[in-house]
This record gives C-alpha cells, sequence and structure tokens, in this order.
C-alpha cells in the first residue's frame, strides 16, 4: 500500500519543485508595483485622501463650514495662538488648541473643515473630468486607429489643433463660452451640477471649469488610445479574429479595445493630477467654482489679497492639499507605468 | 566586402565632397520646408477655433464697444463697420464671395492689422509687440534658464552620486515640484521673500519710479536697460524676475532633473566611460565630455517639451505676479469681453507654441543623426 503511495507523493514534490506557480501579466504587474516604494506612497496618499474625502462630509456639514464668526476673522491656526488670545476668541465654546487647527478665513469660517469639505469636491471634479476625457477621447483614437483614411485624419487634425494650445490658455477660453447660458457645454453642465450626489459638490461654473478641463484632455487619450490601437491592429490574433468572420463591433470593443488598455489606465491617474491642478487653477483665476464653495481653487483667489497682508495660513493650507492630491496621483500613475509597462521608463 | 570599392576614393575629390555636403544641406532644408508646410493645416484649424469660439463667446461686441446706453443704429454702424455683418465663411448671395467675417480676420491677422482693443482704445499690434510680448518673453527666457542651469546641474550630480542623501533629497524635491501648484507656490514665495523677508517686491516688471524715468527699446527690460547704458533699470527689472521666473522654472526644473538624472545614469553604465576613466581622464572630463554630452538628447527633448509648457504657465504666473504680459492681457480680455485681444492673443499664443514645437522637432532632427530626415 506504502509502495503505490510513494511514487505519486515523490512525482507530486517533484512537480512542485520543477515548475512554478503560474504568472500571468497581471500578476507580474502587481509583484512590481509592491516592490516599488513610489506606488506604495502614491497609492497610501491616495486612499488617505479618497478616506477623508469619504469622511469628512459625513462629519462636517457645509453650514457649518460657512458659518461665520466676524468677531474671529482672519486668526492664525489656534496651535499657533497664545492661551489670553485663546481666551479672548472664546465665546459660545472654550477654545483649545485644535479647536480652528488651520486658522479662519476674512469672515471667520473655519479653514480646517473647508480645506476638509474640498477634499471629496477636487477628487470629484478629478473622476468626472477624467471619465468624460477618457470616454471621448478613447472612442476618437480607437476610431482613428482602426479605421484609418479619412477618418484618421480628421481625428489626427483635430487632435493637433488642439494640443496648439496651451492647455491652461485652452481651458480659460472654453470656460468663457460656457458662462453661455445658450451655450451646450453649459447646458451639459448644469445637467451634470443637478445630479444626484453631484448636486451637493458642484455649482454650474464649477461644472463649466471641469467641462473645458475635461475636454482639453481628450486629445490625450486619443494619441494615446489610436497609438495602442495601431500596435496592436496587426497582430496575428486580429488578423485571425478577422478572418474567422468576427464582426468590425465586436472585433474594435473585444479585442482592440481590452489590449489597448494599460496605457489608458496609467494616463488616467496622470490625468487625474493634472485636472485637479487645471481646476484648482481656474478656479484661482475666478474662473472656476464661487465663492461659498470649498473649493481649494477659489480658496485660494480669496486668499491671494491677504497673503500681503501678512495672513499666511489662508493661502497655505489649501495649496498643501492641491499639493499633496497630485502628488499622490503623479506617485501612483509612475508607480502604475512601471508595474504594467516595464519597458517604458519615465 | 573584396569588391567594394573603398569610400575613401569617392570623397577624396574637391568637387565630390562639396556635392555631398550640398546634398545633405538640400536634404536638411527640404525636410525644414516639409515641417513647416505640414503646421499650415494645423494653422487654418487654431484660426478656425478662434473665430468660432469668439463667436460663442456670451455678449454682443457692439454693446460692449460702445456701451449699454448706444442706439441701434449706432451698433448697427459698428458691426459694419468691423464688417461683423457679414457671413460667416462665404458670401453666396452677390458681391464678393471671400468678402466675409472669416476671410476678413485670417487677412487682417496675416497683415498685422489686429484692431484695437475695445477697453484702452490703443493699436493691438503695438501693445502686443512691444509691451505684452517681451515681457512673457523675458519672464519665459529668464524660467527657461534657471530651469536648465539648475536641472541639469542637480541631474547630473544626483546620477554621478548615486544612492547618496544628495541624490535622495534632490529626487524627492523634484518629485515634490513637479506636483507644486505655481500660482500656489508663487503667493507663498510672495509671502517670504516680499512680506516677510522684503527682499523682493512684489509685482510688477520694475519700481515705479524706474518706470517714470525710463523709455524702453525692445520691451525686453534687462536689455533694454543695458542697451541705454541704464544698468540700475536692468538691476532692478532683475530684481523684479526673480521670483516670477523662479516659479515658473519650478517643474520644468524637476522634470529636466529627473530626466538628466535617469540618462545619465544609462549613458555612465556604457563601456566607454570606463574606458575613458581607465585611461587616466580627470573625473570631470569623464563626466561632462564623455557622459553628459551623450546624455543630452533626451534631454534637449525634454527641454524642448518644456518650453511650450512655458507659454501655459507663464498664464498663472503672470496673473501670480502681475506680470504685465500676453497671460494676463488675455485674462482681462476675457473678463471685460475685449474681443479683438482675445482674438489676436489667444491666435499669437498658439502661433508660438506650434512654432516653437516645430523648431524643437527639426533640432532633435538635426542633433540626433539617427533620425532620418525624411
Amino acid at each position: 500500500m506504502t509502495t503505490t503511495a510513494q511514487p505519486k507523493a515523490d512525482k507530486a514534490a517533484a512537480s512542485e519543485e520543477f515548475t512554478r506557480k503560474p504568472r500571468s501579466l497581471w500578476t507580474d504587474a502587481r509583484r512590481r508595483f509592491w516592490a516599488s516604494t513610489v506606488a506604495r506612497i502614491g497609492l497610501a496618499i491616495t486612499l488617505f485622501l479618497v478616506a477623508v474625502a469619504v469622511i469628512s462630509p459625513i462629519l462636517i456639514s457645509e453650514k457649518s463650514a460657512n458659518e461665520r464668526d466676524t468677531r474671529n476673522k482672519l486668526l492664525p491656526p489656534s496651535w499657533l495662538m497664545s492661551a489670553e488670545q485663546r481666551a479672548e476668541a472664546s465665546r459660545e465654546v472654550e477654545w483649545g488648541p485644535l479647536t480652528r487647527p488651520f486658522g479662519t478665513d476674512q469672515i471667520g469660517r473655519d479653514l480646517f473643515r473647508r480645506v476638509l469639505l474640498g477634499a471629496p469636491i477636487s477628487l470629484t471634479v478629478g473622476v468626472v473630468a477624467v471619465l468624460l476625457a477618457v470616454v471621448f477621447g478613447s472612442l476618437m483614437g480607437l476610431f482613428a486607429g482602426f479605421f484609418g483614411g479619412v477618418i484618421d485624419a480628421v481625428l489626427m487634425w483635430l487632435t493637433n489643433i488642439m494640443l496648439a494650445f496651451p492647455s491652461i490658455l485652452l481651458a480659460i477660453a472654453l470656460t468663457a463660452i460656457s458662462n453661455n447660458p445658450e451655450s451646450f457645454s453649459y447646458k451639459l453642465g448644469d445637467f451634470i451640477s443637478s445630479l444626484p450626489v453631484l448636486r451637493t459638490l458642484f455649482d454650474a461654473p464649477l461644472a463649466n471649469a471641469m467641462i473645458a478641463v475635461a475636454v482639453v484632455e481628450i486629445p490625450i487619450f486619443a494619441r494615446i488610445a489610436r497609438a495602442a490601437v495601431l500596435s496592436v491592429r496587426n497582430q496575428e490574433y486580429i488578423t485571425a479574429a478577422n478572418a474567422l468572420g468576427v464582426p468590425q463591433r465586436r472585433l474594435l470593443f473585444r479585442h482592440v479595445l481590452p489590449n489597448s488598455l494599460t496605457p489608458i489606465l496609467v494616463q488616467m491617474t496622470l490625468s487625474m493630477a493634472s485636472a485637479i491642478t487645471s481646476v484648482a487653477a481656474l478656479g484661482f483665476l475666478g474662473l472656476g467654482a464661487k465663492p461659498p464653495k470649498p473649493e481649494w481653487g477659489s480658496m485660494l483667489s480669496d486668499a491671494r489679497n491677504y497673503v500681503v497682508t501678512g495672513q499666511w495660513w489662508y493661502a497655505l493650507f489649501p495649496g498643501i492639499a492641491i499639493m499633496l492630491t497630485v502628488l499622490g496621483f503623479n506617485l501612483l500613475g509612475d508607480g502604475l507605468r512601471d508595474a504594467l509597462d516595464p519597458k517604458v521608463k519615465a | 566586402m573584396v569588391g567594394e570599392t573603398p569610400r575613401s576614393t569617392r570623397s577624396q575629390s574637391y568637387l565630390g565632397r562639396l556635392y555631398g555636403a550640398l546634398l545633405v544641406l538640400g536634404r536638411v532644408l527640404a525636410y525644414i520646408l516639409r515641417r513647416f508646410i505640414a503646421i499650415i493645416p494645423v494653422l487654418l484649424g487654431i484660426s478656425l477655433l478662434v473665430f468660432l469660439l469668439l463667436r460663442t463667446i456670451p455678449g454682443d461686441f457692439a454693446i460692449v464697444a460702445l456701451g449699454e446706453r448706444s442706439t441701434p443704429e449706432q451698433r448697427a454702424a459698428l458691426r459694419h463697420q468691423y464688417k461683423l455683418d457679414r457671413p460667416w465663411f462665404i458670401d453666396l448671395e452677390g458681391g464678393n464671395i471671400f468678402d466675409t467675417q472669416y476671410v476678413n480676420f485670417i487677412a487682417n491677422f496675416v497683415q498685422g492689422d489686429f484692431g484695437e482693443s475695445l477697453k484702452t482704445k490703443r493699436a493691438i499690434s503695438t501693445e502686443l509687440l512691444k509691451e505684452r510680448f517681451p515681457a512673457t518673453l523675458e519672464l519665459s527666457f529668464f524660467a527657461l534658464l534657471i530651469a536648465v542651469g539648475v536641472g541639469v546641474t542637480t541631474g547630473v550630480l544626483a546620477a554621478t552620486r548615486r544612492g547618496s542623501w544628495l541624490d535622495a533629497g534632490s529626487m524627492l524635491l523634484a518629485l515634490i515640484g513637479v506636483s507644486i501648484p505655481i500660482f500656489w507656490l508663487g503667493l507663498m514665495m510672495q509671502y517670504l521673500f516680499g512680506v516677510k523677508l522684503h527682499w523682493f517686491d512684489l509685482s510688477q516688471r520694475l519700481s515705479n519710479e524706474m518706470l517714470r524715468s525710463f523709455e524702453p527699446i525692445t520691451g525686453v527690460y534687462t536689455l533694454d536697460g543695458i542697451l541705454r547704458g541704464r544698468l540700475d533699470v536692468t538691476w532692478d527689472a532683475i530684481k523684479h524676475l526673480v521670483m516670477p521666473s523662479i516659479a515658473l522654472a519650478t517643474v520644468p526644473m524637476a522634470v529636466i532633473a529627473r530626466m538628466t538624472r535617469s540618462a545619465m545614469l544609462e549613458v555612465l553604465s556604457q563601456d566607454f566611460i570606463r574606458t575613458a576613466r581607465s585611461k587616466g581622464l580627470t573625473e570631470s572630463t569623464t563626466i561632462v565630455r564623455h557622459g553628459l554630452r551623450n546624455a543630452l538628447i533626451p534631454v534637449i527633448t525634454v527641454i524642448g517639451l518644456q518650453m511650450g509648457l512655458l507659454l501655459g504657465g507663464a498664464v498663472l504666473t503672470e496673473s501670480v505676479f502681475s506680470w504685465p504680459g500676453i497671460g494676463t492681457w488675455l485674462l482681462e480680455g476675457i473678463k471685460s469681453r475685449d474681443y479683438p485681444v482675445v482674438q489676436t492673443g489667444v491666435m499669437f499664443v498658439a502661433l508660438v507654441f506650434v512654432v516653437i514645437n516645430t523648431l524643437v522637432d527639426i533640432s532633435y532632427a538635426l542633433f540626433d543623426p539617427r533620425i532620418q530626415h525624411r
């Protein structure tokens, strides 16, 4: 009995020794991703921000973040204040060192609450803008690359024109147009800012700025998708599928698209960073969210007048918030690129 | 191999060599010409886009120009004067079929006739070419200088001291630098170096008393000060340039530093570096002459890409530092609905952007013999 079992066990042990566990593209990518410090830090920052964005609207009401306290306007962070100063500021509640950790603004609002409430706004703006850009851009690139010829020429002409403008300039020009209630983008912005969840986060000008930024990102995705499709199109499995009589639409969406996904995924992460900065920049220039909205860029736009008079904390914290967010997505994007596409080194 | 004519006999004769040189020159010129012809469709597209953008911006041109209290007749007369009553692209109903808004816009732009600003009533060509563009050019030039100087040096140092605290520290700074919103960095610099330390003025290009006593020539004040023999003006202009150009330089500097480091690391691991070291060259000669020179092509590519981005960043930087360049001009134009200014400004920036990018493209082809002039 044991004699028959023995060789079997040996065989199993031997095969375990000589064959390794099969590794797919994704397991390899995951291994490379976790091996990289940059990627891990990026992921940690991003997850932290997502957590803040989810939790802060639950704990902090927009009303409390907009509450005026004109007696205590432009106060520095409360942990920098002396006990006497804090005692003077106290009225209904006793002020401790952490009552106003980021200080107050020109009408006495709590900057800590406002900066935290800015997180869901900026992250949502980034996600929606990138989704819009990715859908329209990849479709454009997919069609251009797959069909070639006149469609390709016209679509690539369009993307070249859009890439011929410095992106922030184009976004500014587009935002200026969409202030027209007749325009299509204004109506789209109006529609987006009336959707269930987004209603609480966006106002119409912010939605417009976001659309402008999305439009500016479209050509980037169009180019990437086109390049990916061109490199996939002539592979043998596509020829084989074509020869088997797979219809064009199925070929495009079932075979070409999934194989072009990795560069698009990487670019999405990097575009999150640039979309968030651009929307904040528009807000800073006065073309984004309107005042009571705690959007980081428009907070900075208010804060710039107080930099000259020495209230540094007003501009410091929203700026750090933007920087941290952008840093997180940039690191994550770099890490993803190294993990998914080891050939390309940034 | 044996039957092949040795190369030397072919190019031995003087005429043959001249012919060869002319052939290469001709190919290069043809390549440059082709690249410039290739941007014509893009330029046409840009003009179309700008034209359509301007016609969808809310508000009536005539009301902005004449004010709310103007009569309909006055408005109609103004529209007629600016040919805004003409069709957009082609006129099929009698008259000249090309006497249309778009064709006139292109014709005027090509002739350098940009009209006048609705707000200041000044000729746009003067303001653009004598004041706004030189201001932006000066700012971008200094920013590029800082970005390339600091970026390349940092990159080389980080690569040669790989793994040291200098390498780790500078690359961490570079990572942060890429992610910093420059308008915020500008504000923080204003606070620290302007409000707190009083090292620099917060905004503008020159102090007021300088501005009053000085007649610019080119509009690039650092240069004008030297040309006019007013070194105090040049010094004042440089002091005003420091903060905005550093703010504008941050992102490109970080990108250039990272690129230089990775290009240098790749080159330094090559055999010819070991050869250079082993034949007794000094470390600095090895790194600069044999290392950096070979690492430069990807670095130049990145610098070229950054030049275009500088123009975009200039819009934000100028806004923070009230720098009277094209960026602030455009923003004011958009806010006050100064259509001719916006139209000209956007066209001009896009034109400069496209020309720079094309020149950069051509320059790689010249720098890198591996790229064929096809």
